[in-house]
């Protein structure tokens, strides 16, 4: 049981558990409904680890009908419902409440529709992001937004959290590359916003849906947009003196007018762990570590990897090395895609901040970092989506020291409000859930916060839909928000995480 | 006003008049205020380039933007730009191109049409309709560029939502509720808007066809390969001499797909479309990046339809109902011409009443699309919906429109009865 302050717990509805039980097995087939804290334990908690409830019950629907009655259900007898896909969100943004039900959509796992002529898929929302591109690359087709867990994760999640990747400066996040989704609201309403048409008419419920964090409804099928796979992809790997001349290089591509795919950075702290723990090769002298990665024709990509090079050598650079096949350039990756592990192994635990910046922003906030680091006597390393802005800053720390995890959630606390002083944003990707919800109040004022609970009240006017999440229960600032790792045991320890 | 009000004020409002134009926030907020006390609703204008588009209404005050204008911030580096609402489209657009960047949604101008000469509008009305040109199916819409803004609800409080970075998953996307909300929700103030480098080169493949089907076939397999184009359109026999290009070695129907990037880049793919599209050389005419800018922005400014006294609709669909839906269309006496690769039908009516009206948008709807009138006669519009919803969204639409304009003060009815 975590120690975070969650909406209060109904007693009417604690005591009636039997009996919610037995109405909601008259609605969906009884095995599809859990009640033993044995079977409900695997749902205590999702990719946030540092937090744990067990629901009153589980539900698992298998069609839109009976996640329409559930919910009307629910509804009409004041039962808060919170939604759950594949569970690898890093914001607590499926954390069970006591007097929940949980309404785990495993079962939405098929693809309804690959459809060429229109470029997009039809799919259930608990198919994995991986799957859809799996289901479309024989003939040569991709779904572009890549969050790191997509081996994993689901589609519906991804748009409840309008999840990105680290294509997102080029291609988008999940709201960029989403057609239409269908919908059932608390009340049981069943309806489809978007589709294979662009731009629907009327209000742009599908942009209000995404990444709304499971508030406002339940998705049941998601239309998105698939991409011709570019012909040629290449990276180069880049060394730095200093965090500077690494953010100036960064600037001055973008400058250019390049758009890279994926660009990424890594301190001297991070680029050292990864390669004790991967082997990966990386230039363990340099202060910063680059990786920048160009897709498209053979002539664009050797155009643009060109002038990385001359930006690069301007700025200094320490070393450059340019990827001679899709193998190498793989092994880029597979260093930076295990630098979470790779602090696991520095540390006995650590918290993986998610903060967005301004990208000229970098040094100032590393700086700042640094001083902060020093100031709670805490190691931290950085890695940085230089393309889109994410910074994730990864503290360390012993949780079995109270004073340790204390300083801990002061530092990481620190960084998001200088993340959002600098002009950033509390969350770039994680989402706010349970995480940064008295974080809010850094980057919203009380009048922005209000109209969006009204928002929330207008299409879920009791509250039940995933209570708790996103907004202020404390209405005070409260220092929270980072994803707990302990001795390197996530939820998921084999998902790549950025 | 009562005394006490006007102590707290810090804006003197001459209430009297009825249109107001206001130069700062302040003012703004007060004229909401007023009207949310006195249950007056506003006509919310920029620069009057769209205005003609959606319902009639009665509104007893107008509040006009146009001088509500001025760039705040701009940083090229961080790929974003900064304005206030009614800050002219033209005058942002050329900051842009002082550094060689732009807003890649290229906007429709519908000045042409409505008033035979340019007027691209204030970024405040590009934002609230959305409609966005024939880059779409690449770059997606208006909503997609807009990282955030601040609005004033109808209350008269201050709102805001996102911000300027492009990775913010903070809060609720409002950004996107209110782009193509047509100033119905918030009055926008400020807007914060994504922009990228401009492309080194642009070409245009331009294809000698007079048919439909081949042409969303062009289209279709252009849009699936892997030479990224970033436009297609298809004009029928009677709009393709309006297009006179020195390059152009033909007129008539045409099919134009774009292709841009770095210039060694564009040559390659352009090439490469070319061949897998099997085209011969007598039917094919490459406009370069000066011809291929101008035929583009001809496509954007609607320029075939200028000073239309006729109706247009504009019809989106899924890709592959296109060819039918024209099909059933030539029943009447139309004129249309194709963009979003096969996505939008921009199509006149000679004739146009409700029952027609009915009939196509029952066509279109069987085919998974949508109609909005851009143009009708004046006694079509007083009858028909501009805009098409159905029950359920009608509800919650009305909802939304509530919790953001309790009083239905703004553009009321604009774009449903009682919204």
């Amino acid at each position: 049981m975590s120690s975070l302050q969650m909406p209060k717990v109904d007693n009417a509805i604690m005591s009636k558990k039997d009996k919610i039980a037995s109405d909601l097995r008259r609605i969906i087939n009884s095995k599809n409904v859990l009640s033993n804290p044995d079977e409900l334990r695997p749902f205590e908690t999702d990719g946030l680890t540092a937090y744990r409830q067990m629901p009153l019950l589980v539900v698992m629907p298998e069609t839109v009908e009976e996640v329409s009655q559930i919910l009307k259900y629910c509804n009409e007898n004041k039962v808060k419902v919170v939604p759950r896909g594949a569970g690898t969100g890093l914001s607590g943004g499926s954390m069970p409440l006591e007097d929940c039900v949980l309404m785990a959509m495993g079962k939405f796992n098929k693809i309804i529709e690959i459809d060429y002529e229109n470029r997009c898929v039809v799919t259930q929302p608990c198919v994995t992001n991986l799957a859809i591109t799996h289901a479309v690359q024989d003939k040569g087709f991709y779904y572009a937004p890549d969050p790191s867990s997509q081996i994993a994760c689901s589609i519906g999640g991804n748009v409840a959290e309008n999840s990105g990747g680290v294509h997102s400066l080029k291609y988008g996040a999940t709201t960029n590359n989403l057609l239409g989704i269908q919908v059932v609201l608390m009340d049981g309403t069943v309806t489809k916003f978007g589709g294979k048409a662009m731009d629907a008419e009327g209000y742009d419920f599908l942009g209000l849906m995404t990444g709304s964090e499971g508030l406002l409804g339940v998705i049941t099928e998601v239309t998105v947009k698939i991409l011709k796979s570019p012909e040629v992809v290449k990276a180069a790997l880049v060394g730095f003196p200093s965090i500077e001349d690494a953010g100036n290089c960064v600037a001055e591509i973008i400058a250019e007018g390049c758009i890279p795919a994926g660009m990424e950075i890594m301190d001297k702290a991070l680029t050292k762990a990864t390669n004790d723990y991967s082997k990966a090769g990386y230039p363990t002298d340099a202060e910063a570590m680059m990786i920048v990665e160009f897709d498209g024709t053979e002539h664009e990509v050797e155009a643009y990897i060109q002038k990385t090079k001359e930006i690069a050598e301007k700025n200094n650079s320490s070393s450059l090395k340019i990827s001679k096949s899709n193998e190498e350039r793989l092994k880029f990756w597979a260093g930076r895609k295990a630098a979470f592990p790779a602090c696991g192994v520095l540390a006995p635990d650590y918290m993986c901040m998610d903060g967005s910046i301004p990208r000229g922003k970098l040094a100032e906030v590393l700086n700042e970092i640094s001083r902060l680091s020093k100031k709670y006597n805490l190691p931290v390393a950085n890695a940085f989506h230089a393309g889109d802005g994410n910074l994730h800053p990864l503290i360390m720390f012993d949780a079995n020291d109270k004073e340790s995890l204390r300083k801990c959630e002061e530092f990481g606390a620190d960084i998001l409000k200088y993340c959002v002083k600098v002009g950033g944003a509390l969350t770039g990707e994680h989402g706010v859930g349970i995480e940064k919800r008295e974080l809010m109040c850094e980057a919203f004022n009380d009048k922005d916060i209000q109209q969006q609970l009204t928002i929330k009240v207008a299409l879920d006017p009791n509250s039940l839909l995933n209570p708790g999440k996103v907004y202020p229960i404390l209405r005070k600032c409260a220092e929270e928000g980072r994803v707990h790792v302990h001795g390197g045991k996530t939820k998921f320890p084999d998902i790549p995480r950025f | 006003m009562s005394m006490e009000e006007k102590q707290n004020s810090q804006i003197s409002l001459d209430f009297n008049q009825n249109i107001f134009k206001p130069i700062s926030r302040e003012e703004i907020v007060e004229i909401v205020k007023t009207c949310y006390r006195k249950n007056i609703p506003l006509e919310i204008n920029g620069l009057k380039s769209k205005n003609k588009i959606g319902r009639n209404f009665q509104s007893e005050k107008t509040l006009d933007l146009s001088d509500y204008k001025g760039i705040i911030d701009y940083k090229p580096e961080e790929l974003y730009i900064k304005v206030k609402a009614g800050t002219p489209l033209k005058e942002i657009i050329e900051e842009l191109d002082k550094n060689n960047q732009q807003l890649a949604f290229e906007p429709n101008d519908f000045g042409y049409l409505f008033s035979g000469q340019s007027n691209s509008g204030s970024i405040g009305g590009v934002v609230s309709c959305n409609f966005a040109g024939s880059r779409r199916f690449k770059v997606g819409s208006v909503r997609d560029h807009i990282l955030g803004f601040q609005g004033i609800n109808g209350k008269g409080e201050t709102i805001k939502s996102g911000g300027t970075v492009v990775k913010n998953v903070t809060g609720y996307d409002l950004s996107k509720l209110v782009s193509g909300s047509f100033g119905t929700l918030t009055i926008l103030t400020e807007l914060s808007i994504k922009v990228l480098p401009k492309p080194e080169t642009s070409k245009t493949l331009i294809i000698k066809n007079p048919h439909l089907k081949k042409a969303l076939d062009f289209l279709g397999k252009a849009l699936s390969s892997s030479t990224d184009p970033s436009g297609g359109v298809f004009y029928p026999d009677y709009f393709g001499k309006d297009f006179v290009l020195n390059d152009l070695t033909h007129d008539g129907g045409l099919t134009a797909i774009r292709i841009e990037g770095p210039t060694n880049s564009v040559d390659q793919r352009a090439n490469r479309l070319s061949k897998e599209l099997g085209l011969l050389d007598q039917e094919l005419s490459i406009l370069d990046s000066e011809q291929s800018n101008i035929f583009w922005s001809r496509t954007k400014n609607l320029e075939v339809f200028k000073s239309l006294k006729s109706n247009l609709l504009r019809i989106v669909l899924p890709m592959s109902e296109t060819l039918q839906v024209i099909q059933k269309l030539k029943n009447f006496e139309i004129k249309y011409f194709i963009d979003w690769g096969g996505g939008l039908i921009w199509a006149s009516f000679d004739q146009l009443n409700t029952k027609i009206l009915s009939e196509i948008k029952d066509t279109v709807k069987k085919h998974q699309g949508y109609i909005t009138l851009i143009k009708v006669e004046e006694d079509l519009k007083a009858s028909a919906d501009i805009f098409t919803i159905d029950p359920i969204k009608y509800k919650i639409s009305e909802k939304i429109k509530r919790s953001f304009d309790p009083k239905r003060i703004f553009n009321p009815g604009k774009m449903y009865t009682g919204i």
